[in-house]
């Protein structure tokens, strides 16, 4: 199995020297080889996957072109609902449900020709920095299975790192796609919020949530964009206007572009080897060309602050759903309230529960200005400090995570801890703006560093740009090692 | 800045129905969190933009057009009871 990327096998696939079907066995192989170690999928869908492969050759053999996800094996976070396939967000409370429809992004993947493999692990509704927050078990990361993969689409990011999915779909609440994609040695995108359909995505924070890709290449995950965004009348917040091609300006390079490094997201907390590889991959850049600018921006200080009041509020009012009525779990109970407190009690886990209740608490009666309203001025502050940078830079670059995989179950029974993870992400969150994490090397343990590039909103081409010349610069090449993990 | 918590009516406004133990559990660790929150006081002005879409949305309705809705039989197969068609739900009033 030759073929790496997307954009190398879509050669291959068109030539006739290689068909879908080879893919997608290799790919559930890497998966029945990895998968009682890495833990990456709640369900594998080997018989569906094997149907699509056969139609997406038999459209090759008709010339029926589909786009560039045609045969391709792509896996799904388990928030994204699949018709007819269990979903469950990894929480208990969803435990067997079946929907009967498909989220936008499903439809369209499926309309490109694209193979669901199988629905990846995730932290329960996306609440976790980790994976561990599961109801089914955690995730491991393919590059040290005694360590957590990030979170929370660590599934859908171990799945692309081993190799089990060419392609996978997250979504990204507080860096939910961009830092595992960093700890795992992968390419992950969070795009501008709106651009791509929330039709079908189980709701976190609605104000936050984004689905993107995870792949291994910036190319890659450029033409997966492509597949997946675009406007939905299903959804209100959709972008209505005029989306820009992707691809264009990968070989551009980024000579006369303007750099500008945030010097709030570095020093105390920063593990040294990734401040170490930032800065060096900052210094190839002045060398290829690029102008460079120290950026600060104050109000980053306070950011994760305004997020864990602002993304909590709402997961407390998108989790009012779960209410033992009409689907999912259900405990006994002598009235409708009397079911339903138990029911939620039984069905969530401890991180879901302390987010409702966090949620809840800053939008009661006598908290809700101090707390709640304050964090959405802090917003508000974010999006002016991002629009001063804006107005002297083209992207501002970051490491993706202050520190590579850590151990599992080392910050587990302290939140703070696991929420300081997402420190570099969440701006980008509360501004609504894109931002890609791209691997630039290996630590001296082996395990991955991940290098942030942030754009203003709708600046996806210039993002992708400079990601790419990222990529190339840093040609970064390791792959985890299997035989190690399959023993 | 120590943080003021009713634990029992956060988590009643919640319908969470959890034990005394666990209610004081997250008591502690919602003081811990909420006193890092408790930062976005730290923020000097008024910003001058507000927070609404990031692309400046407003108003997007689809349109109004008849269309195929979920298939009751399918919708229903989920729900932990049914009869007749319905959900089925304990009674919301005692007695």
């Amino acid at each position: 199995m030759s073929a790496q990327t997307i954009a190398e096998a879509q050669t291959g696939l068109r030539d006739g020297s290689l068909t879908s079907r080879m893919l997608v066995e290799h790919a559930l192989k890497v998966a029945a080889d990895t998968e009682a170690q890495i833990h990456a999928y709640l369900t594998i869908d080997r018989a569906g996957a094997l149907e699509a492969a056969e139609k997406a050759d038999e459209d090759f053999s008709r010339g029926q072109d589909r786009g560039p996800l045609q045969g391709i094996p792509v896996a799904l976070k388990d928030n994204m609902v699949t018709r007819g396939v269990e979903t469950t967000a990894s929480s208990q409370i969803l435990a067997g449900y079946v929907p009967p429809y498909d989220a936008t992004v499903v439809a369209r993947l499926r309309a490109g020709g694209a193979v669901i493999v199988g629905k990846t692990n995730l932290d329960e509704f996306a609440m976790g920095s980790s994976t561990e927050n599961s109801a089914y078990g955690p995730t491991y990361n393919p590059w040290d299975i005694d360590r957590i993969p990030g979170g929370s689409s660590g599934g859908s990011a171990a799945a692309v790192a081993a190799g089990s999915a060419m392609a996978a779909l997250g979504s990204d609440t507080g860096g939910s796609i961009r830092q595992p994609a960093s700890l795992t040695g992968v390419v992950g995108v969070k795009p501008t919020y709106g651009t791509v359909s929330r039709y079908g995505l189980i709701a976190f924070a609605s104000s936050l949530d984004q689905i993107g890709p995870l792949t291994r290449s910036v190319e890659d995950s450029a033409l997966t964009l492509e597949a997946i965004w675009g406007h939905d009348p299903l959804d209100a917040t959709s972008f209505r206007g005029e989306y820009p091609a992707l691809r264009s300006r990968l070989q551009e390079g980024v000579e006369g572009l303007k750099v500008g490094v945030v010097s709030e997201l570095a020093g105390e907390g920063y593990e040294p080897a990734v401040e170490a590889q930032v800065s060096g991959m900052v210094d190839k850049l002045a060398g290829s060309g690029a102008e460079i600018h120290e950026v600060s921006l104050p109000t980053f200080d306070i950011a994760l602050s305004a997020y864990y009041l602002i993304a909590p509020a709402e997961a407390s009012a998108n989790l009012a759903r779960f209410d033992g009525m009409r689907y999912g779990l259900r405990s006994a109970g002598q009235t409708a309230e009397e079911m339903m407190s138990r029911t939620r009690a039984e069905g969530f886990g401890p991180e879901v529960i302390r987010r409702i209740l966090l949620g809840t608490y800053a939008l009661s009666a006598g908290y809700y200005d101090a707390f709640y309203g304050q964090a959405q001025r802090v917003r508000s502050a974010i999006r002016e400090d991002f629009a001063r940078a804006y107005s002297q830079v083209d992207v501002l670059v970051s490491p993706t995570s202050p520190t590579v995989a850590f151990k599992a179950g080392e910050r587990t029974e302290d939140p703070l801890a696991m929420y300081l993870s997402d420190i570099c992400t969440i701006p980008c969150n509360l501004s609504g703006d894109p931002a890609i994490s791209v691997p630039i090397g290996l630590d001296g343990q082996g395990l991955p560093i991940g290098f942030q590039v942030m754009a203003p909103a709708l600046g996806e081409p210039t993002m992708y740009q400079v990601a790419a010349a990222v990529e190339r610069l840093a040609s970064f090449e390791a792959r985890p090692n299997l035989d190690l993990v399959a023993s | 800045m120590p943080v003021e918590i009713d634990i029992a009516h956060v988590a009643r406004l919640a319908r969470l129905g959890l034990s005394e133990q666990e209610l004081d559990h997250y008591r502690r660790q919602l003081g811990v969190i909420l006193e890092h929150a408790a930062r976005v006081q730290e923020l000097e002005g008024e910003p001058s933009v507000d927070v609404t879409h990031p692309l400046g949305m407003v108003n997007a309705f689809r349109e109004d057009l008849p269309g195929d809705s979920l298939d009751r039989d399918e919708v229903l197969a989920q729900a932990p009871e049914t009869r007749d068609g319905y959900f089925v739900a304990p009674p919301a009033l005692e007695g």
